[in-house]
């Protein structure tokens, strides 16, 4: 179908399923090597995902043991109650540190990201082949160091097996000082040094992917017809750059406290215990944007392309982006309102944060807009982003409550802050990560997963979701504290209502790993395009050869859909030229000629 | 005010069952209206995705909807200032209450709260402690409380009262609150503070200013009233001894007290060393300088923050008195000079000590079998 001679080599307009050669990056190149050592984006995204996910089981078992523990309060009189507490605690803090610094940061931007975003732009590959692999060495090297902390504290807490310098941590994934250097000692140093380096993994993504939007975009591809994920993950990268410092420098100052004796955040030196949140919060509440905005550029993506509609708003989506990211740096202070925190500051850092609030409930809005009129498909991807775009309403409407100063004083360090946050990393986050898998998955592995199986699993997941954590926000609200090994009889049924859900999570999150397992080795083989979408990523083969497009494409807008067609009875998509337009412009920009 | 126009009851299901200080009612008004607002806004947002879901789901040989407009400037400002509006609402509600929360009324009566790994301390009038480990505040009369931490941080939680505030080490955090009706309600530690962070709970207990006066003068001076062995017995329940030590030989976090004075105990590095009155004052005040075999922290130390400056010399002789009491390996006579003069002389030590006291003590039968 090559009518376009002489005309803009757009695309081919229905991707040979097998290239000629046969050839795709999968099996480009074979042995082990060939994959620890590759500067291929895909690969690398690919072990990025098998690491990351694994990082993710082992947080999530931990997730399952905790709630096992609260399924009933523990006998405070019982010998051992002691030692169950210190267990509890040892748990929370592999989970959390793990979820944060191992699963959810690197999650979207390092799978997702590396895999799809030079393909976005219609790219060989990233701007920094080398460094992207760097990145990767980097971040199993920390991964690798920070679990054997993690690890060594739980084998030393139940079993009493005691690793060569691992106490473990139990001090949650925030550290506090000056609990973190007089309790777990030596620990807590190592850990934060895992922690730094993981941190050197996500500042050099982060360059890497700011150098390669601004240099690799195709022609045609102005800064507002950057698709939103490609935006999403460069407010992203700006935080990555400018916040993952802090946290080095935090450790530095943890470091000379107690190595040189200089007082920093030690109160027994003269230091300041508050200090060492306002560091951490610095770097931490920046990292919560780090964590929620590359998912909410998959949810843009995924609700244009099935509900068949041009993304509502492309501007104010793509400015609120970079608006979040930047407004993302000036709240930090309000996890400090109890703290002794001066009432001024309190009043500043308030204000400041319902000031993030209003770029993502325009977010939020445009999406619901851009279903009006549609020709909405009810494929698995669009099930997560509409329960993305629930449950994320929760987690930002949630936010009002603990950014009020005097409601936030009843409610800090309770269990609503505990649910606020998950439906914000867990019901928005890992929902995003979940529905952009399955979107990206047929161009990732060529193969197609079993559609019905995946719905199902997707609303055992929204049920299990809220099961577990709605509880939460009642019990919190009623005084339940966070971090409680053990807890009054009164708060039972809601712990009960809670550990359900987190059973019936898992059994969804198992239900999904199973399917996508079952699609690599049965599943049907995937078109170039499976859903009709118009971002450059999906004009090449699935999977994709080596190089990526055989021709280098050139981008017209990437919410055009006009044109795009169901193959009856297919999950293919062909392109009609004749009817692909812009809503509002010529296709190509008239520098976006070639030259030739 | 919120609250007045909501109609919240005092006694609802969102929130703990008590509301008792001055604030906590426009706390609960501004929380449900934040629930309101959300509500609206999340059936909105949820009503419209279902609507639209079921109304343009893509129906086999439909006829694909006339594509409506990419943007629309007008509908983008409407949703971006409504909110905007509403969230100054929220915001100017939250710091008003604030305000009112850190304004503190004159003439506040002052308790001193000190956080302690993992025990809570209130101390009235600058000296006097209370002696059941609650906090005893009269009602309708403001109250400030001034809050210390011997060691890590700690956050009192009044749930009752809607009131939090951190107890940081090396900085004096303060708040005040004014209790509104009589009763007793929890008390929270709610930053998380070590191994028994969950088990660091007091409570409350708001009293009518006659029986609030009655309790300050029990606690004013034990020697008056207490034995030193009884005042040892009430320290070690209510200072936070009790936490980590346990009086029936079970090790717990630090050694069990039971037969420990006059024992000996190995010490990390040491070699052993016997308990004796020395040695138990320096452990409190110093724990780190003779560390019990088997009960240090990963780097050797103590687990165990200091008590200096928390602990007078009347109270740690009376500790001292208590472990003796406990010990076999004490051969002295506790008991008060006057009762002894009423005892016979070949009676044991431990029976008169029991009579005397009333407190836990040894029997003779048990320690033959050390």
């Amino acid at each position: 179908m090559s009518a376009n001679i002489g005309a803009i080599p757009l695309t081919p307009d229905r991707a040979p399923e097998h290239p000629e050669h046969g050839d795709n990056y999968l099996t480009h190149g074979k042995g082990i090597k060939s994959w620890l050592f590759t500067l291929d984006h895909k690969r690398i995204g690919i072990m990025y995902m098998v690491v990351v996910l694994s990082a993710f089981a082992l947080g999530g078992t931990f997730a399952i043991i905790l709630r096992t523990l609260l399924w009933h309060p523990a006998d405070p009189t019982a010998p051992n109650a002691a030692a169950s507490y210190d267990f509890y605690n040892h748990v929370f803090t592999l989970h959390g540190a793990v979820m944060v610094f191992m699963f959810i940061i690197p999650s979207i931007p390092a799978i997702l990201g590396n895999f799809v975003l030079p393909m976005m732009l219609g790219a060989k590959d990233v701007a920094f082949p080398r460094l992207n692999l760097l990145s990767f060495h980097i971040y199993v090297l920390g991964a690798l160091f920070f679990t054997y902390v993690l690890l060594s504290g739980i084998l030393h807490s139940a079993f009493g097996i005691h690793m060569p310098g691992g106490w473990g941590l139990d001090t949650g994934w925030t550290f506090y000082t000056p609990y973190s250097t007089s309790s777990s000692q030596g620990a807590v140093a190592v850990a934060t040094l895992g922690a730094f380096i993981l941190g050197f993994s996500s500042i050099l993504t982060g360059v890497n992917f700011i150098a390669t939007i601004h240099m690799l975009r195709p022609r045609g591809m102005t800064w507002f017809r950057l698709p939103l994920f490609a935006w999403a993950l460069y407010a992203t990268s700006i935080i990555q750059i400018l916040a993952t410092p802090v946290l080095a420098i935090t450790l530095l100052l943890l470091t000379a406290e107690r190595v040189l004796g200089v007082g920093v955040f030690d109160p027994a030196l003269g230091g300041d215990p508050v200090l060492y949140q306002h560091f951490f919060w610095f770097y931490s509440h920046p990292a919560v944007y780090i964590m929620i905005l590359p998912g909410m550029g998959v949810i843009s993506e995924l609700v244009s392309t099935f509900s068949r509609r041009h993304i509502f708003g492309y501007n104010f989506i793509a400015i609120s982006s970079v608006a979040i990211a930047l407004l993302g740096f000036l709240v930090w202070g309000h996890h400090l309102f109890v703290s002794g925190q001066s009432p001024l500051a309190n009043s500043i850092f308030s204000i400041l944060t319902f000031s993030v609030a209003i770029p993502s409930a325009i977010k939020v809005f445009n999406w619901t807009a851009t279903l009006y009129k549609g020709d909405i498909r009810l494929k698995t991807p669009f099930l997560y982003a509409a329960g993305f775009i629930m449950l994320f309403t929760i987690g930002g409407l949630t936010g009002l409550f603990l950014g009020a100063l005097s409601v936030d004083i009843h409610l800090t360090d309770t269990y609503f802050v505990v649910a606020h946050f998950h439906y914000v990393m867990v019901g928005s986050m890992l929902f995003a990560f979940i529905g952009g898998l399955y979107y990206w998955w047929p161009k990732m592995f060529g193969k197609m997963y079993h559609e019905n199986t995946a719905r199902l699993a997707a609303t055992i997941l929204f049920v299990g979701f809220n099961l577990t954590f709605f509880p939460q926000f009642i019990m919190g609200s009623r005084g339940m504290p966070r971090r409680y090994a053990s807890y009054p009889i009164k708060f039972v049924t809601y712990h009960h209502l809670s550990t359900s859900g987190a059973y019936i999570m898992a059994c969804g999150l198992v239900l999904i790993l199973l399917n996508l397992i079952h699609s690599l080795r049965k599943g049907k083989p995937a078109p170039a395009n499976p859903w009709g979408a118009n971002t450059l990523e999906w004009r090449t083969p699935s999977p994709p050869p080596h190089d990526n497009f055989k021709e280098t494409p050139v981008a017209g807008d990437p919410y055009d859909l006009h044109g795009w067609k169901q193959i009856p009875g297919q999950d293919e998509w062909v392109l009609d030229k004749q009817e692909h337009k812009t809503i509002d412009g010529p296709l190509h920009d008239p520098a976006a000629q070639p030259h030739h | 005010m919120l609250n007045a126009i909501l109609g919240v009851a005092s006694n609802s299901f969102w929130m703990p069952e008590r509301s008792s200080s001055t604030v906590s009612a426009d706390v609960d008004g501004l929380y449900y209206f934040i629930f309101y607002l959300s509500l609206f806004f999340f059936l909105l947002i949820s009503f419209m995705l279902v609507a639209f879901i079921i109304k343009y789901r893509h129906r086999e040989g439909g006829k694909p909807h006339e594509p409506a407009a990419g943007h629309s400037t007008a509908l983008e400002l409407t949703w971006t200032i409504i909110p905007t509006v509403l969230l100054l609402v929220v915001f100017y509600y939250g710091f008003r209450g604030f305000l009112d929360m850190m304004v503190e009324p004159p003439n506040s009566y002052e308790v001193l709260v000190t956080g302690t790994q993992w025990n809570w301390t209130f101390t009235y009038e600058g000296q006097y402690v209370s002696d059941d480990g609650k906090l005893h505040i009269p009602v309708n009369t403001p109250v400030r409380f001034v809050l210390s931490s011997n060691d890590v941080i700690h956050s009192l939680f009044l749930p009752a009262f809607r009131l939090k505030k951190d107890v940081v080490p090396g900085r004096y955090n303060r708040f005040w609150a004014q209790a509104t009706e009589t009763g007793e309600s929890d008390i929270y530690c709610a930053e998380y503070c070590g191994i028994k962070h969950s088990q660091m709970l007091s409570n409350v207990v708001v009293e009518t200013p006659a029986e609030f006066e009655k309790f300050i003068e029990r606690i004013k001076d034990w020697t008056k009233t207490k034995t030193p062995l009884q005042a040892g017995e009430m320290l070690y329940n209510t200072r936070g001894c009790a936490q980590c030590h346990s009086i029936d030989g079970t090790a717990k976090i630090g050694p069990s007290w039971k037969d420990m004075f006059g024992s000996q105990v190995p010490i990390v590095g040491k070699g052993n060393v016997v308990a004796d009155e020395d040695y138990i004052r320096e452990s409190i005040l110093y724990p780190n300088a003779k560390v019990v075999q088997g009960f240090q922290n990963p780097s050797g130390g103590s687990q165990m923050s200091s008590f200096l400056g928390q602990l007078n010399d009347n109270d740690i002789m009376a500790i001292i008195s208590y472990m003796k009491s406990i010990s076999v390996h004490f051969k002295g006579d506790l008991t008060p000079f006057k009762q002894k003069l009423k005892q016979p002389t070949t009676a044991p030590l431990t029976a008169s000590l029991s009579a005397a006291t009333g407190a836990k003590t040894v029997s003779t039968g048990s320690s033959s079998g050390h």
